[in-house]
């Protein structure tokens, strides 16, 4: 057990995963209300809270450093909110507006007492995964890292809030106005989220940064959700993305010899971009695959059509010919080509005397394409 | 030495003029796209492209090999018009939100600048010098070259944007117009963000990746609360953002190790709450007094109308009401707006005896007031 908590690696691996899984647990539903950017908000006022905080009671983590650094994400959206609801500004003005300048109060009081606080400026944005192992406290008997126990509690506490509230979130997720009807006070819910939010970025601070925080808040989930459509299932998957990120991120900083927390940050980048471009369903490729195969077969599906109607007339010799479709459906040359293959492997046309004829199956498509048509076109009622 | 002294001697500094001119000139350049940009509600879309510039600064820095400012602002612009697409691409060819795209392409971006920044660092040397200071900007850093080349962008973007200006104005407002009109809509959207990303490249050294977007839009939403219209708001804009821009580069230049970022965005952050309190017409504390007025003037009218109606039903001109038969009347303590009619000869105070409690009656212009103000 204490061998398990002295490898290095597994301990930063587990630490990028739990900060992923808290992250996740909350994000999913931040990405689902469209307030994504409010984590990127939260993540960075936090760094005035952990300087106030310290500079009142000089601790820099623990507890008391999670409560009242979570309480300046908290602070940050309720001024953001005013300020939208002032309407002096817009609401993306008002986040944009907010957190920079608490952001920015917090850097300089960093730098100021740069000297007592050990905490410099690099490390704010950027966190210092590696170094997780440097500060261990015993558990037990065996020497577990304190970034460790703090994530792993707060991972407990995010999932609990999401495992006793998962309905009242997806309702008031989902139909906000609904649920306020039905009495769930979804304003309350969504100060909760948003103060967990801040809470874990607080815990997540020293290893990830305040930046690189957002990317575990935000990506997971979004990959999840261009994979599913049910919200157990992408939670699920979002804490699957975490990890795996963790892990991948962790085994090529090793071996390019990068920063670890960037790369495991890169790394949910990249699982993003899988799901986008390669998601069974949703993603760029199924898309273009699902829009050229409906081209084709509105292409087949014109072809017997054509074919049909003048099949065994006088016109056959010269309407149902490879060049017909070229110059009297105005088709080009190679999607000629390729609807007369399609529609003959799909068993809809055969050749018949050097001439393009309709097989049975062909027939009975064109009849229900044209009777559809006449449906649609005909008088209402 | 006075502070006073030491500012004189700060300015006097040939390295500080430098730097204060390249703030000024940041300042105004952002000012006036910013106010395109919140205009046009892209005040987070600055974020992320300010932070997805990272990368680009360190693949400049890897590709120039030293701290070279054509291949850092070249490598700025190309790793955020990259994001700026995929931004677009993600919004519109996924399910997910444009503030969901906006959240990855912005943390991913600085993501992969992390560890292209980490590589930069083992390079070592005279390399990474200046390479922090994109952080969170270093005013001290900026070398008399940089000013000319910042000059130069500034002077190129801003005069094609007095080109375009009338066309942009259109465009910002009202695209839907501007396309009935035959208008380049696509085009002139995407050459504004592009000049904002131009904003943002520019002020890098100076303000740093992360603070970068305030910069943007901290000045635009100050001037907007005094101006009413945007030849008017772009001005006040540019002139905020030198102002933040000087005031935090002086600060910084003091060499106390402050970055620049910071304290250029808390200037920023300061005019923008004072407009936000003082401006007339919109300001909270013009608003709030306003509000306060109304409401007085109202509650006053109120009492006068309730004294008015008494009188008429006793038919009698000088009838005295009762001080806790107007508060019942109102449900309220009446006292104050009794003293403020007074004030105004409205009403005068009477005495009824036996009863001991003090009774108002109106005065001749009290009667006129409150039948005047019921044909309101």
């Amino acid at each position: 057990m204490s061998a398990l908590f002295a490898d290095i690696g597994l301990m930063i691996v587990l630490t990028g995963a739990l900060v992923g899984t808290a992250s996740s647990l909350v994000g999913l539903f931040l990405v689902l209300r469209g307030n994504a950017m409010l984590s990127d908000a939260v993540s960075h006022s936090i760094v005035l809270g952990i300087v106030l905080v310290w500079l009142a009671t000089g601790q820099t983590a623990g507890p008391v450093q999670i409560v009242g650094a979570g309480l300046a994400g908290l602070v940050t959206v309720l001024l953001s909110d005013a300020l939208a609801r002032s309407r002096l500004v817009r609401d993306d003005a008002a986040i944009g507006l907010v957190f920079p300048a608490l952001f920015a109060l917090g850097v300089l009081l960093i730098s100021i007492h740069a000297r007592d606080l050990h905490l410099d400026v690099d490390a704010v944005l950027l966190g210092e995964i590696g170094f997780v192992w440097l500060d261990i406290v015993p558990v037990g008997g065996a020497e577990v890292p304190r970034a460790v126990l703090t994530l792993a509690a707060m991972t407990v506490v995010n999932g609990a809030f999401v495992a006793l509230f998962w309905k009242e979130l997806k309702l008031a997720t989902f139909d906000p106005g609904l649920a306020a009807a039905l009495g769930f006070a979804p304003g309350v819910l969504s100060m909760a989220l948003l103060g967990l939010t801040s809470a874990t970025a607080v815990a997540a601070f020293d290893a990830v940064g305040a930046i690189l925080f957002v990317a575990f808040v935000i990506v997971p989930p979004a990959t999840a959700l261009l994979l599913t459509d049910r919200v157990g299932r992408a939670l699920v998957l979002a804490v699957a993305v975490s990890v795996a990120a963790s892990a991948a991120g962790y085994a090529l900083a090793l071996r390019w010899d990068v920063s670890i927390g960037g790369m495991m940050a890169v790394m949910t980048g990249v699982f993003f971009a899988a799901a986008f471009l390669l998601g069974p369903r949703h993603g760029l490729l199924a898309q273009r695959l699902r829009r050229r195969a409906q081209r084709d077969d509105v292409a087949c599906r014109t072809l017997v059509m054509h074919l049909h109607s003048h099949h065994a007339t006088a016109a056959a010799e010269e309407e149902n010919t490879a060049r017909a479709l070229h110059d009297h459906l105005a088709w080009p040359r190679d999607k000629v080509r390729r609807t007369i293959h399609q529609a003959l492997d799909r068993g809809m046309i055969r050749r018949e005397d050097g001439l393009l004829a309709p097989t049975e199956k062909g027939r009975a498509v064109a009849m229900t394409a044209i009777a559809d048509a006449a449906r649609d076109d005909g008088p209402p009622g | 030495m006075t502070p006073l002294q030491a500012l004189a001697a700060l300015v006097a500094d040939p390295t500080v003029q430098v730097v204060v001119a390249g703030a000024a000139l940041l300042g105004a350049l952002s000012g006036t796209l910013g106010s395109f940009a919140l205009l046009r509600r892209q005040s987070l879309l600055g974020d992320a492209l300010a932070h997805a510039a990272l990368p680009g600064i360190c693949l400049g820095f890897l590709v120039a090999g030293a701290r070279d400012l054509g291949a850092i602002m070249a490598g700025a612009f190309l790793t955020g018009g990259v994001a700026a697409l995929l931004v677009l691409l993600i919004g519109r060819r996924s399910r997910l939100k444009t503030d969901a795209a906006l959240g990855i392409v912005l943390s991913v971006f600085f993501a992969a600048g992390v560890v292209l920044l980490t590589l930069v660092q083992r390079q070592g040397g005279a390399a990474q010098a200046g390479l922090s200071s994109f952080l969170f900007g270093q005013a001290a850093a900026m070398l008399r070259a940089d000013l000319w080349a910042m000059l130069a962008v500034a002077a190129a973007v801003l005069t094609v944007l007095a080109a375009f200006w009338k066309e942009a104005k259109l465009v910002t407002f009202d695209a839907g117009f501007a396309r009935s009109l035959g208008l380049p809509v696509l085009a002139i959207e995407s050459a504004l963000t592009v000049m904002v990303a131009t904003a943002i490249v520019v002020g890098l050294q100076m303000v740093g990746v992360v603070l970068m977007t305030a910069l943007l839009v901290a000045p635009a939403a100050a001037a907007r609360q005094w101006a009413g219209r945007l030849e008017t708001m772009v001005p006040l804009a540019a002139a905020f953002g030198a102002v933040s821009g000087v005031a935090g580069a002086l600060v910084s230049a003091t060499g106390r190790g402050l970055a620049t970022g910071p304290l250029v965005v808390l200037a920023a952050t300061a005019i923008l709450v004072v407009s936000l309190l003082a401006a007339p017409r919109r300001g909270l504390a013009v608003t709030a007094l306003r509000r306060l007025r109304a409401r007085n003037r109202l509650r006053g009218q109120r009492v006068l109308q309730t004294l008015h109606a008494l009188s008429a039903a006793h038919d009698d001109p000088s009838y005295p009401a009762e001080r806790g038969m107007i508060d019942a009347y109102h449900g309220l303590p009446s006292d104050r707006v009794l003293a403020r009619l007074e004030q105004r000869g409205l009403i005068r105070a009477v005495a009824h005896p036996p009863e001991t409690t003090p009774h108002w009656e109106l005065t001749e212009a009290g009667h006129a007031a409150a039948t005047g103000g019921q044909g309101r």
